[in-house]
């Protein structure tokens, strides 16, 4: 066995033991997910988000939304009751990134999709207050712009690299599906399809 | 049936981590040199670093060694236990989903009788009863005050659900209906047919009819716009149709507002309130029916008490 001072004598050989044994973790715990159908195989009727879904996503991260909401109902009752069915790892294939976040000011927001009418996020976003007056969320007026997404097309393609299957005939359709349209019509867009493919009991 | 896409992977990891736990302690063994003798000098390690510091080879301290090898021990332990090795479930079969499937049933277990005793009741003696109603009261605060406000009264565009006007209908049944099904209600816009003008002549009408200030001229001239386009379902005196959803026009209750402004922007653009059922609410929880049927009684009770 090699003794302690050849490993301490020799630095090239004590950095390959060192990463050898850092690694070992991620080798167990983190490459066989990717061979997992669990993991790998999107839950039935999840689709990747549209064109103005996708800017829609964009907004909920450039916002920092993720910093407060996370999308991540664990297996526990008392999540379960409050959000739905606890989230499965099939439902998370086209997010890229993933947004679980960590940190939960406001709610869960996995369930969020249908829970609420459009107009009810208008008037939320706009200022929380005015339907909760409970609330500690910011207000975000100035989502109510027109929505500003001249690299759609590239993200697309971008994404039908990793997989998601973006057909020539949508990526050429994006600008014209997000004229018009504004910041909050994309962010309410993606809000409304977050985890409406749950698991049915 | 193995979640992995090839059998390759469980081997993989059932072998990278034994090995990784037997290796370390292989290694650390090989390193470990015997105790001290008593007044036993310590080798003094050949090398001199920065002209005068020098090392001594200490052995491994016992109690060090022994906690290095206590982790290792509970680290086998834990895969024998438990799920770790690739497809092997672990003696205990411990699973995250079983775990949650046995607090849900549980907590069934724990309700099932006191929302067993509510079912038989009817809506309105469930409504008069404290329990329920505390019960109700938490509900309402989880699924639906969000919209209609944590004192049910509403907000612009959200009924308020304490003033004994209601959309639909309040009796027992039609509430369940509601919160089951959830609501679409449909107002098209009506800026296009009727014309800045004749909108404005509809919205004064609508203003007569529950007696509030307006322009006599105008609303004269907006009547029979109004049984022309929207009696339909208003019905001609306005006393609106709760089978669809269509507001009663000459209370005094305004979901978006009844000024003449407001009027004339819900004409021109229309409304589409929508309530979502309740698959959105209560989601795929327990004793679902029972809480439906216990916030329907908290629903229907708030309008009774006035």
């Amino acid at each position: 066995m090699i003794s302690h001072e050849t490993i301490e004598k020799n630095l090239g050989l004590l950095i390959v033991l060192t990463i050898l044994i850092v690694s070992v973790g991620g080798l167990v715990q983190i490459v066989p997910l990717f061979f997992q159908t669990s993991t790998t195989t999107a839950v039935a009727g999840l689709k990747p988000y549209t064109a103005l879904q996708l800017s829609g996503r964009d907004i909920y991260i450039r916002e920092g939304c993720v910093g407060c909401h996370s999308q991540m109902i664990r297996p526990f009752r008392a999540e379960t009751e409050r959000y739905g069915h606890y989230s499965v790892a099939g439902e998370f294939v086209y997010d890229r990134p993933f947004l679980w976040g960590s940190k939960r000011t406001g709610p869960d927001l996995h369930r969020v999709g249908g829970r609420y009418s459009d107009t009810w996020h208008v008037a939320h976003l706009l200022n929380p207050r005015d339907v909760v007056p409970e609330s500690n969320m910011p207000a975000y007026p100035w989502l109510d712009r027109p929505l500003k997404d001249a690299a759609i097309q590239k993200k697309m393609r971008t994404l039908n690299i990793v997989g998601h299957g973006y057909s020539e005939e949508e990526i050429a359709n994006a600008p014209a599906e997000l004229a018009d349209k504004t910041e909050m019509d994309a962010v309410i867009a993606y809000l409304q399809v977050l985890g409406i493919h749950a698991p049915k009991n | 049936m193995s979640d992995f896409t090839s059998g390759f992977w469980p081997i993989y990891i059932s072998v990278l981590t034994l090995v990784s736990i037997i290796g370390t302690w292989v290694f650390l063994k090989s390193q470990t040199t015997r105790k001290l003798a008593p007044g036993e000098k310590p080798e003094l390690i050949k090398h001199t670093w920065d002209g005068d510091l020098q090392d001594l080879n200490n052995p491994l301290p016992r109690w060090w060694l022994g906690l290095f090898y206590g982790t290792m021990v509970f680290a086998l332990g834990y895969l024998v236990l438990w799920p770790g090795l690739g497809n092997y479930a672990g003696v205990l079969g411990w699973t995250s989903k079983g775990e949650y499937e046995a607090e849900v049933k549980a907590a069934e277990a724990r309700f099932q009788p006191i929302y067993a005793g509510f079912m038989q009741q009817d809506i309105a003696t469930v409504a008069a009863d404290p329990d329920a109603h505390a019960i109700g009261r938490n509900l309402f605060l989880t699924y639906c005050s969000q919209c209609h406000g944590s004192d049910a009264a509403g907000a612009t565009g959200f009924p308020n659900l304490t003033d004994g006007d209601w959309l639909y209908g309040g009796d027992p049944d039609t509430i369940k209906a509601t919160l089951t099904g959830g609501r679409m209600g449909m107002m098209p816009a009506m800026g296009a047919a009727l014309g800045v003008q004749g909108t404005k002549e509809v919205a004064n009408y609508v203003l007569s009819l529950s007696g509030r200030q307006h322009d006599a001229a105008l609303a004269a001239a907006g009547r029979t716009k109004f049984e022309e386009n929207c009696a339909a379902c208003h019905m001609p005196e306005g006393t609106g149709m709760q089978a669809i959803g269509a507001p009663n026009l000459t209370d005094k209750v305004w979901l978006y507002g009844g000024s003449e402004a407001a009027i004339i922007e819900t004409i021109t653009k229309g409304r589409n309130g929508v309530m979502p059922g309740v698959d959105q609410t209560l989601g795929t929880t327990s004793n679902k029916e029972a809480k439906l049927h216990l916030l329907t009684a908290y629903v229907y009770g708030l309008s009774q008490k006035q």
